[in-house]
């Protein structure tokens, strides 16, 4: 029985360093690119009761908004929506297996979009490999614990905020190079416009005038 | 036994991360606005379909991910080709959008004829890639003492947000300024266009119809 004791442990702490190394938020944050007419699909495998939670928001694009489809592994669809700006689902596995995401852009011709998506599984791990997880956290651990939730929440905010002020930004950038090219554009006409006008009066008048010396001789 | 240990560590890696798919020539990109002076790690596993077994092989040597990592100003970080499982790391110098694109550079292309691939990718940024039970083993660390360093990490990345958004902010007032001088500049001008062509078109007719006699 000890030996058997032993190398769990032995097995157990690698495996949880690896679990460690990952990152301390089991969670996926990622953004891309949506080309027009294009169907982005995601994937993860869940274990049943866990608690995962999907965020989205288009950052760029068009009219910002996007499908968006949730399925658990049997098909059955958890989430839909059609052309969402931004918004957040939380729901609790009730199977084990793939679930699947994915980000439509399929009514849209001409716009792509940017899409980003946070996708997190389950709760944080422990900071350290648990050994001696049967004490109670002290009351500066269970501070830090709580300081630790806050932050990560302004993190979260934060992201937000950029994302949103990412949309004001394109629009602005988008609104310097229109102006700029518009500006050149009408110079440009105005003067065709006005040389034309005068070239094409000069040649009605030019007309009469043969006709006049023709019935003249 | 070692090899059991490595293979858990192996499968526990990837087992949390999200897939994808992606054809032969497909080029996926991923972008990561991050402020200045921030690490980011990418890990990937790639698994291909094969056609007999009507499921995903779980490694296949010879299959290789090229990764090209560009920074805001479109220049080139990183460009590297890494076998079937890679890891890349880059720490940002300039704050903004910086783009990771990844796309096969399959050696066997008869292999690819089902077309899928299947990609784990995880992308960490700034305070998610530190690796704290080696921080904490390096500079022997308490638990408590583990746990404040990881709240000065957050606090850290929440500093270096808030400079970036300064400078995003600036850079939107610097565009907003740019787009009314031009407003302002181009309506001056438009008038001025508009009397110096009037006045032209008005004093070329009456010149042309005088020399006619018509006036």
């Amino acid at each position: 029985f000890s030996s058997y004791h032993t190398t769990t442990r032995l097995l157990l702490v690698p495996v949880l360093w690896a679990q460690l190394l990952c990152g301390s938020v089991w969670g996926s944050e990622l953004t891309f690119e949506l080309p027009d007419n294009a169907k982005q699909c995601f994937y993860e495998d869940i274990i049943v009761g866990t608690k995962c939670t999907l965020e989205f928001q288009v950052v760029t694009g068009g009219h910002y908004d996007v499908d968006c489809r949730l399925e658990d592994p049997d098909g059955t669809v958890l989430y839909k929506e059609m052309k969402k700006q931004y918004d957040s689902f939380t729901f609790t596995a009730a199977k084990n297996g793939t679930y699947k995401f994915c980000f439509s852009n399929e009514f849209s011709t001409f716009t792509h979009k940017t899409v980003y998506f946070d996708f997190q599984v389950g709760d944080d791990p422990p900071l350290f490999p648990n050994e001696n997880r049967v004490t109670a956290l002290t009351q500066m651990e269970s501070a830090c614990v709580s300081i630790h939730e806050a932050l990560k929440s302004v993190i979260d905010y934060q992201t937000h905020f950029r994302l949103r002020e990412a949309q004001g930004r394109s629009r602005a950038e988008d609104l310097n190079t229109r102006v700029a090219f518009w500006s050149i554009g009408e110079a440009f006409i105005l003067l065709v416009v006005s040389i034309s006008q005068v070239v094409l009066l000069r040649s009605f008048f030019s007309d009469k005038k043969t006709t006049t010396t023709r019935v003249g001789s | 036994m070692y090899i059991t240990r490595s293979c858990l560590t192996q499968i526990l890696m990837f087992r949390r991360a999200l897939y994808f798919h992606i054809g032969e020539t497909e080029k996926k990109c991923f972008i990561e606005e991050i402020p200045d002076e921030t690490m980011v790690i990418g890990k990937y596993r790639t698994q291909l379909w094969d056609k007999q077994t009507g499921s995903f092989l779980p490694s296949t040597p010879g299959l290789g991910m090229h990764v090209e990592i560009k920074d805001p100003d479109t220049k080139i970080v990183l460009s590297r080709q890494y076998g079937s499982d890679g890891r890349f790391t880059f720490t940002s110098h300039t704050p903004g959008e910086h783009q990771i694109c990844l796309h096969s550079n399959s050696t066997k292309m008869a292999l690819f004829a089902g077309g899928k691939l299947r990609v784990h990718l995880d992308i960490q940024v700034g305070e998610h890639t530190n690796n704290y039970p080696e921080i904490a083993a390096k500079d022997k660390l308490t638990e408590l003492q583990l746990r404040v360093r990881q709240l000065l990490d957050q606090v850290d990345q929440i500093q270096k947000e808030q400079n970036y958004q300064r400078y995003r902010e600036e850079r939107f007032r610097m565009t907003s300024e740019s787009t009314n001088q031009r407003v302002l500049w181009w309506s001056i001008t438009q008038t001025l266009i508009l009397l110096v062509t009037g006045v032209w078109q008005m004093r070329h007719l009456k010149s042309f119809f005088e020399a006619k006699k018509l006036v």
